[in-house]
């Protein structure tokens, strides 16, 4: 590995991204493609996988993902830091996510613009959060305190939402860019999760993309969605994971490639599992695009820190 | 508890989510002041489905028998009234086998806690601590006047489990799809859980061995184990439990007790 990821000096020194990996597609990691992985060899891409699932204290899990990550990168995922609560981040579970970035040393670490723990209870859900000044300075310092403790910039990702606040002060954008900008975090943008939460909440996924601080991204995330209603019967999204990607998120993830140039994009697909070659399919158009780009020079990385 | 100025959005917003008694939250809207409810259920939905298909995860011998209609009822009661405490969701649900033994429409089926009580413990074994375990020739190497000062150092995975009913059969025979054939659960079954390298196994214990097996895993010597062994039951047989123990990695060194 490279020293950049062995960030063991004092707070003072400035957090470091490890080395990139370019613009490489990859997919979830799903324990039960690990049979079909491992007989393909060593490939193009990286795997990502939810960091809870691996904090148990041995056992298969961890057999797993050594295998993988011998011969892949990894993106480590967190699901639920509940940065965007009000309530203190759990030092405990900042302690595991720190042991896990530790052992394995990924080459992404991501977290969501979310909670899912109040109070005593864990809801196992990305919720959403009114964007106010009281929430903005909230969030940066729980990304102040998981940066801290990994030693690293996090990547924050956009959530897809259902409901607004009436309380919101700002764009979900300019929150996003402010988080970026005291905090120095890297962001994840998912381009399902913007195209789910414009049809949600009636604005433009370009004009969104428009706004959104495009050179702080360092990886993309897609993923399919599902259709419902809401209380006027007009058409809600649901951000489901469990397809294949929509005609229009491919859309609009060409346009952040050819404006970004190409970063490293994962396939999301979580439950409803297909078989991997369905998955690796998935991944396989996505480099395609990337593969297109590639000549590009992202603009986050001209003046890496 | 008291909230900062400006941060009281996730008090208002989470008690709803598991309590359908409840109204849509004030401050939640659609776009251009559409309603929120169906779009606030997304979230109901969300987290009610995930934290039952958490326990049926966990526990799909119960759910094989008790069917998904009923376990789904089950365990959306169960899910409402004691939600996870902790963001491990393989930590969930330690107090589901106590719900069920209370649970009203599981009263024809009192073997069931004991079958879920053996699943909670296969995925605590599952994700326990990784350990050699101990090698026989290790006991082997113990001088005679020693054996009844013994304590040996258990494997993180291994527990052990007493049920009235035939609870290790009725595991065993809805853990997978293959046909079950009638059981008599009137038998009583302890469990041995262990998992010496990666695979987890659960195994029944003879008579006395479950004594046994406590006592040692508790790290209690020897000699006073054999004794409470042969006290619970006459037909307890020393040797044969010992070579059992070790053959199904329920420890990973031997140590001497107090000398």
């Amino acid at each position: 590995m490279s020293t950049v990821t062995k960030s063991t000096g004092p707070a003072a020194v400035p957090l470091r991204f490890a080395t990139p990996i370019g613009g490489v597609a990859g997919t979830s990691f799903k324990p039960e493609h690990l049979p079909a992985i491992l007989e393909g060899g060593p490939r193009r891409g990286f795997f990502e996988v939810h960091a809870e699932n691996y904090m148990g204290a041995g056992g298969p899990p961890h057999r797993a993902l050594e295998a993988i990550r011998r011969d892949h990168p990894l993106s480590l995922h967190g699901v639920c830091m509940s940065i965007g609560g009000p309530r203190p981040l759990d030092k405990t579970h900042l302690a595991r996510f720190r042991g896990l970035v530790a052992r394995y040393q990924p080459a992404l670490v991501s977290e969501h613009l979310a909670w899912s723990t109040h109070e005593t209870s864990f809801f196992n859900d990305l919720l959403p959060l009114p964007y106010t000044e009281a929430t903005l300075a909230c969030v940066c310092d729980h990304i102040d305190q998981v940066q801290e403790a990994i030693r690293r910039p996090l990547l924050l990702e956009n959530p897809s939402t259902y409901v607004a606040f009436r309380e919101s002060s700002m764009s979900e954008t300019d929150f996003i860019r402010a988080v970026a900008e005291r905090t120095g975090c890297g962001l994840l943008l998912d381009v399902n999760n913007v195209f789910v939460s414009a049809t949600n909440h009636g604005f433009s996924a370009l004009e969104y993309l428009a706004n959104f601080p495009l050179s702080q991204v360092r990886e993309i995330h897609l993923a399919g969605h599902a259709e419902q209603a809401d209380d006027e019967g007009d058409l809600l999204l649901i951000d489901s994971q469990d397809g294949p990607v929509a005609d229009a998120v491919w859309k609009l993830y060409e346009i952040v490639i050819r404006l970004r140039g190409a970063v490293p994009t994962l396939i999301e697909w979580d439950s409803k599992i297909p078989d991997w070659p369905v998955l690796q399919a998935e991944a396989i158009a996505a480099q395609a695009i990337l593969d297109r780009h590639q000549s590009a020079v992202p603009a986050g990385e001209r003046h890496a820190a | 508890m008291p909230h900062e100025a400006g941060l009281s959005f996730a008090a208002s917003f989470a008690p709803a989510l598991l309590d359908p008694a409840r109204s849509t939250p004030d401050g939640v809207t659609g776009p251009n002041g559409k309603a929120a409810g169906r779009r606030y259920d997304v979230y109901r939905n969300n987290v009610t489905v995930s934290l039952i298909d958490a326990l049926a995860a966990i526990y799909p011998a119960v759910q094989r028998i008790t069917g998904a209609d009923f376990f789904r009822a089950m365990a959306r009661s169960h899910v409402r009234s004691n939600p996870p405490a902790s963001p491990l969701l393989f930590e969930y649900g330690r107090d589901f086998p106590d719900f069920m033994a209370r649970y009203e429409h599981a009263q024809a089926m009192p073997w069931l806690p004991d079958v879920a009580r053996i699943e909670r413990a296969w995925l605590d074994a599952y994700h326990a601590a990784d350990a050699l375990p101990l090698s026989p020739a290790r006991l082997s190497a113990v001088t005679p006047n020693r054996l009844a000062d013994l304590v040996f150092v258990p494997h993180p995975a291994a527990r052990c489990l007493r049920s009235q009913y035939a609870a290790v059969t009725i595991f065993a025979a809805n853990r997978d799809d293959a046909p079950v054939a009638r059981i008599d659960a009137s038998t009583p079954e302890d469990a041995l859980i262990t998992r010496p390298e990666f695979d987890v196994t659960v195994r029944r214990l003879p008579p006395g061995g479950a004594v046994f097996a406590d006592r040692l895993i508790s790290g209690r010597p020897l000699g006073e184990a054999a004794s409470s062994a042969l006290e619970a039951s006459s037909e307890f047989d020393i040797a044969a439990n010992i070579a059992g123990l070790i053959e199904a990695g329920a420890f990973t060194s031997l140590a001497c007790g107090d000398q």
